[in-house]
């Protein structure tokens, strides 16, 4: 194999992990302020991806371009869950919480196979075979302008964390409750902002992803647990850890799959969470539990 | 100004509050002292909303504020210097002062009341681009009451403001809470410095096991022989 074989792959692997670190992102915003972790995660990827294929079919948009209507519509989904379904299990013993969310992904994963079956679909972009010769090394257009929309979402989340007063007091609220109580924050409302921003990410993954893969309602729970490596892998809670996390394990299997095949993506992936727990459990970007 | 009557609180089967009631007059400073795990703490977050009581009233300047949620009743103006001053350790000393000027009361005079604290806590000034997990107990304590004003409070409620801090500096809280109460701030202090805090209040309650034992004006209880044996040490 040539060495620009291996960049090329390199680069896929750098390119899809900024999609994953996104949709991984989601799940850490909100297991890291709300305290519960979603595990209806994947299941609001396919979800995602479903309304970017329909966007598609019915209208012709680019699921790239539908990332963005798609994750202002996952934020008001989030928020209202989050004041509607998830807020009175904050307080809940987890086991409950889990039901609760399994629940959720049970009934959008049966739903979607109700509605589009199980077969699995695609959306073909005029650019999909389209590819940048750069030194010799081939990019694909399509990982390329995905990874950009998601790194631009990325970088907007990150901005209104760090500038934003709301995004201040949500990282308030995730450092001290307590404190944010004792200071007159209104917590429930901070809560539903960032479950809303959760699902924006997902919802925003799920359109690019869209773009870049087949899908069907039953790829849900491995995206479930692909999140959940990322975010183990790069500290659950930490926002950079995710995205790390993310470009981690994108480059893992991409090299994985060059190497020795397609077949062992998901070993590796797992290969990486268990050596990261066992090396560093509180993961590569997490603080030690005090 | 704040008055609780009849308060009961439970944390599941332990009953951590009954019957409690008090007074606090506007412009006083009024203490509360008790041992440890008497119910102080309990008391502040029950009145503060953190807490629902599970009978009895609290009512502020008139209005019945039982039950509401906490971010509601510090915007009526009932601030809190919490137990253990829970700062934001991750945020900077000028973000953890934001955060508690953004009740919608104070918002629009954030700058200003900024302005404001920065001289009455110049130590703050120099720290303010620091995490404030990096600053000591003293300046924290100091971060904890200025982020606390940053609201526009007519009433705080200070829980234990100089535990853990040397003496020299424990004096120098007291002070401020002294000069505030000057500036008509009204207050209600819970210290295990009985002492000191008799001294500066003008009324005082005894807490024990939860409930009211002995109230009476500050100085009458630093002469009460209960108060000299189990509290002073005397």
């Amino acid at each position: 194999m040539s060495f620009s074989l291996y960049v090329e792959v390199l680069i896929q692997g750098v390119l899809s992990g900024l999609v994953y670190g996104l949709m991984a992102l989601g799940l850490s915003v909100i297991f890291g302020v709300v305290r519960v972790v979603n595990f209806a995660h994947g299941e609001f990827a396919v979800l995602a991806m479903y309304c970017a294929f329909v966007l598609f079919g019915l209208a012709g948009v680019d699921p790239i371009i539908a990332s963005i209507p798609l994750a202002i519509a996952f934020f008001v989904l989030g928020y209202a869950m989050q004041r509607g379904m998830v807020q009175p299990f904050v307080t809940r013993p987890q086991h409950e919480q889990f039901i609760l969310l399994v629940g959720v992904a049970l009934v959008i994963t049966n739903g979607l196979l109700l509605v589009f079956g199980p077969e699995s679909k695609h959306v073909d972009l005029p650019y999909s075979f389209d590819s940048y010769t750069v030194a010799g090394v081939l990019i694909d257009k399509v990982r390329v302008y995905g990874a950009a929309a998601a790194l631009a979402v990325t970088a907007a989340l990150f901005a209104f964390f760090r500038f934003t007063s709301t995004g201040t007091a949500i990282r308030a609220s995730a450092d001290n409750l307590t404190g944010a109580a004792v200071v007159g924050l209104d917590v429930k409302r901070l809560y539903a902002i960032s479950f809303g921003l959760g699902l924006a990410c997902v919802g925003a993954a799920g359109s690019i992803m869209m773009a870049l893969t087949d899908m069907t309602p039953m790829l849900a729970p491995s995206l479930t647990l692909l999140a959940f490596t990322i975010v183990i892998v790069g500290g659950l809670g930490s926002m950079t850890g995710a995205l790390a996390g993310g470009l981690l394990i994108g480059v893992a299997e991409a090299v994985a799959s060059l190497v020795v095949s397609p077949a062992i993506k998901s070993m590796v992936s797992f290969g990486l969470l268990v050596l990261v727990l066992a090396l560093r459990p509180q993961g590569l970007f997490g603080k030690a539990e005090s | 100004m704040l008055s609780v009557e009849s308060l009961d609180l439970f944390y599941g089967d332990a009953q951590a509050l009954s019957g409690v009631t008090l007074d606090v007059p506007e412009g006083e400073i009024v203490a509360i002292v008790g041992a440890n795990g008497a119910g102080k703490t309990s008391l502040i977050r029950a009145i503060a909303g953190m807490l629902k009581p599970a009978a009895g009233r609290v009512f502020y300047k008139g209005a019945d504020i039982t039950g509401l949620d906490s971010h509601r009743v510090c915007n009526l103006g009932v601030g809190q210097v919490a137990e253990g001053r829970q700062v934001f350790p991750t945020l900077t000393v000028r973000e953890n002062l934001a955060m508690g000027g953004l009740l919608p009361r104070a918002r629009a005079r954030k700058t200003g009341n900024m302005e404001r604290m920065l001289e009455l806590f110049p130590r703050l000034r120099e720290r303010l681009t620091q995490a404030a997990g990096t600053l000591s107990g003293g300046e924290q304590q100091m971060l904890a009451i200025a982020r606390c004003l940053m609201g526009e409070p007519d009433l705080v409620m200070f829980d234990e403001p100089s535990l853990g801090l040397s003496p020299a500096l424990a004096n120098d809280v007291l002070d401020t809470i002294v000069d505030l109460n000057r500036k008509g701030l009204s207050c209600l202090l819970v210290e295990q410095n009985v002492a000191a805090s008799l001294e500066i209040a003008k009324h005082a309650y005894v807490l024990e096991n939860g409930s009211i034992t002995l109230s009476g004006q500050g100085s009458q209880l630093l002469a009460d022989d209960r108060v000299r044996q189990a509290y002073l040490g005397m």
